[in-house]
């Protein structure tokens, strides 16, 4: 039988070098910007413009001579699809309308503004510690939600202490590779972690565990199944019978994402890349790293968990 | 088929029948009125609610410039009515203007083009008039909640005349006589007198005093009206000579009192309300983001249907109408409650479209299992429906939870497209619950109770 576990080190190894980088991004970000990633107005406050012009004549330095002139300092001036289309993103600081008004005004006279495809965000600096606090409040009560959740699943289970940490480090797991790619794309295209991002990340969260505990179960339910037969050889069993259903449901979510991704608006498609990414290591992390890890507990690798023998020091994950 | 899968197949058809009957354009609601009275006795309004990243609009979130607690719950209330007033002069339609936590106000007006204007109408202080109401006594009572049109108002709003319903002086035929406004106030107060009496209580700025004395001494004993925006509120008499401010006698109770003296401030001091966060879309990428978002959709749900049929064969057809009829239930489910939907909420719609044929999976799956180790084709599919129901239950219920959880971080009004999302997501796991198991298997039941033989013999139908 084909042995997936067998290669346990080599999904570690793999899973640290799509994690690490991102972490490293994530700390330059953190030592020269303050914080971890581009953070979205939504959370900091600000402006954020759509302009879309009908005709030629609008250059990064001429919208941004608009924006000095009202007196916004800290302008991130992006133009977005292709250049014949003539259309820019502008994030500047917080206006009263007035000053909203005469940027409009000066804006139309570099370039006629496409009045119907305009949008424009202004979001107070209150505004944005009151959603950056709920924000927090989100994801506390989100890991609490999670955390009932996986001891609810193995409430009856022997070692569920064990099946509910590997639960949770797969989680993490796709969760730092989620923050890996956002500050990598952040650093390549500006993408800022907004509202939706943290949607995004909660949703990956709830689907990451969802699909270790069906496969946890199945581990379950084959060891009175297979008395004698080592734990190794279960776990194989048990992973070669779910894979079907796992990529059967994983696929289904992907054909909706990757059409909403290929055909969708503008606008939301950096949260769906997001979740896009979130469900391939969702499904891979339930595979290749909770089940192999708790092989790798089993067979007491993982260095000061381990009762039965001196631990092996291997590299592991965590 | 037994009687039991009659029942439900009738109990589905049903549905679908109402749902797709909801979902219908023209579809507005049912109204029933078996006594025409005039009163329905159903009344049940269905209308598809678009949200303002879509049909493009305005949405302001204002708040008062006042330091909490200097201010009571109705003052707040009173402002935000006072808001919808003039929203409602702007001609939007269907404007939704609420007050949200303790100091704020969310106005949103969708298809507003000119949001400047819509900004500054809504900012704009009420206008508060003393008006000399001299030798009117008589018509008070005719007057008053009437609009009526001052000197004033024909000097500072630009198209103020007296065409419309706004009432000239019938004595003159000219404009009312203003004789300090709101800005001449310095506070107003309601107070409860030793004789029992709500009156209230107003201080004049020096200003107001300079012009107030004069005139209230030569008009002793006549009327002077309190027109808050044009309309004229009470006209109480002037009893004595007022320099520095008075009482406002009158059949106050403390609710009435209470009211106009917030009046009486808004048009002096109102609660000021500064924008903290506002969001223009226009019309047209509303437009595009339905469109684009509606063709992924369709696109999507395709591949999925497609995938269902050649992946499980004769269960695939039940999972495909039972995903189909999924998708009418929510639809008519949103027009129903009615749920707004915004651009994440479309996303968060089609997302419960992916996983909703997730419980398909793991029942076709179990049943699969259960006909490779050679149970029969009923027991099969009764042992798969019951071992997978507990995998269903708690995979939706997971997502029910996460959800319940963004649903709450979307009522911080920065954040409150995340809502949209939790709750369209939610809704579809709900019915999810619904559609995957009771409305598949009472096709599948069908099927078989139609096909036994071939598929007994053909077991490649059932995807094994």
């Amino acid at each position: 039988m084909f042995s997936l576990v067998q290669k346990r080190r080599w999904f570690y190894l793999f899973s640290s070098a799509l994690i690490v980088p991102g972490l490293i991004i994530m700390a330059i970000s953190l030592f020269t910007t303050g914080s971890l990633f581009h953070l979205s107005n939504q959370f900091v406050g600000g402006s954020q413009y759509e302009l879309k012009f009908t005709a030629a004549g609008a250059t990064e330095a001429n919208i941004g001579d608009v924006f000095r002139n009202s007196g916004n300092t800290d302008l991130s001036i992006q133009q977005v699809g292709s250049p014949s289309d003539f259309h820019w993103t502008v994030r500047a600081n917080f206006q009263d309308q007035a000053t909203q008004d005469a940027i409009i005004a000066d804006l139309n006279k570099i370039a006629p503004l496409d009045k119907s495809s305009l949008q424009i965000e202004q979001v107070s600096a209150t505004v944005g510690q009151e959603v950056t606090k709920a924000a927090f409040f989100a994801v506390i009560l989100a890991s609490f939600v999670v955390t009932g959740f996986i001891v609810l699943a193995f409430r009856q289970v022997p070692n569920a202490f064990r099946y509910g940490v590997c639960a949770i480090i797969a989680m993490f797991h796709d969760v730092l590779v989620v923050a890996g790619a956002m500050s990598l794309m952040g650093l390549l295209f500006h993408w800022e972690v907004d509202a939706l991002f943290l949607t995004a990340t909660m949703m990956v969260v709830g689907f990451s565990v969802q699909d270790t505990i069906v496969l946890f179960d199945r581990i379950r339910e084959n060891i009175p199944k297979h008395l004698g037969e080592p734990y190794e050889v279960i776990v194989n069993r048990s992973i070669l019978e779910t894979i079907h259903r796992s990529l059967a449901i994983q696929l289904n979510v992907f054909f909706i994402i990757i059409a909403i991704l290929l055909f969708g608006g503008e606008s939301i498609k950096q949260f769906i890349f997001i979740l896009f990414i979130g469900l391939l290591t969702g499904t891979y992390s339930s595979i290749f790293i909770a089940v192999p890890l708790l092989v790798s507990w089993e067979k007491g690798e993982i260095p000061f968990v381990n009762r039965r023998r001196p631990a092996a020091l291997k590299p592991s994950e965590a | 088929m037994n009687g039991t899968n009659l029942r439900w197949l009738i109990l589905v058809i049903l549905i679908t029948i109402f749902s797709i009957w909801v979902i219908l354009p023209a579809t507005q609601g049912i109204h029933i009125d078996s006594d025409n009275d005039g009163k329905p006795d159903i009344n049940l309004n269905v209308k598809q609610q678009l949200g303002l990243d879509l049909v493009g609009g305005l949405r302001v979130l204002l708040t008062a410039q006042l330091p909490e607690g200097s201010f009571t719950v109705s003052d707040m209330q009173q402002t935000a009515n006072n808001v919808a007033k003039r929203v409602n002069a702007l001609g939007v339609t269907e404007p939704t203007v609420q007050v949200v936590g303790a100091n704020r106000i969310l106005v949103e007006l969708p298809g507003v083009t000119d949001e400047q204007q819509a900004i500054s109408t809504i900012q704009q202080t009420a206008l508060l008039e003393f008006v000399d109401f001299s030798g009117m006594s008589s018509q008070i009572s005719s007057l008053t909640g009437k609009k009526i049109l001052t000197d004033y108002q024909v000097k500072n709003q630009p198209g103020a005349n007296a065409a419309g319903d706004h009432a000239v002086n019938p004595t003159t035929g000219q404009p009312f006589t203003t004789v300090i406004t709101g800005k001449d106030l310095q506070s107003a107060a309601a107070q409860l007198q030793t004789n029992n009496q709500w009156v209230i209580a107003f201080q004049l700025t020096s200003e107001g005093g300079a012009i107030f004395g004069p005139f209230t001494a030569a008009h002793i004993g006549q009327p002077l009206a309190i027109v808050l925006d044009g309309t004229v509120l009470s006209a109480p008499t002037i009893n004595s000579r007022l320099d520095t401010g008075g009482v406002i006698q009158g059949q106050f109770t403390q609710q009435t009192a209470n009211q106009l003296a917030l009046q009486l401030r808004s048009g002096a001091l109102p609660i000021p309300l500064k924008v903290d966060s506002a969001e223009s879309v226009g019309a047209t990428l509303g437009q595009q983001s339905v469109n684009l978002s509606i063709r992924a959709g369709i696109l999507g749900v395709v591949v999925v249907l497609m995938f269902m049929l050649i992946y499980y064969r004769v269960p695939g057809i039940a999972a495909d109408l039972a995903l189909l009829i999924f998708i009418a239930i929510n639809m008519a489910v949103f027009k129903i409650i009615p749920v707004t939907l915004t651009l994440p909420a479309i996303i968060g719609f089609m997302i419960s479209i992916g996983t909703a044929v997730d419980g398909n999976i793991l029942i076709f799956e179990r049943i699969k299992e259960e006909l490779r180790s050679g149970s029969n084709l009923d027991v099969a599919i009764d042992e798969g429906f019951k071992r997978a129901w507990k995998s269903i239950r708690d995979s939706n219920f997971s997502t029910i939870l996460i959800s319940f959880v963004l649903f709450l971080f979307g009522q911080t009004p920065g954040a409150s497209i995340v809502a949209g999302f939790a709750i369209t997501l939610a809704l579809g796991l709900i019915i999810n619950l619904f559609t995957a198991v009771i409305v598949t298997r009472t096709f599948l039941h069908l099927m078989v109770g139609l096909f036994r033989q071939p598929l007994k013999e053909r077991v490649w139908l059932l995807g094994v």
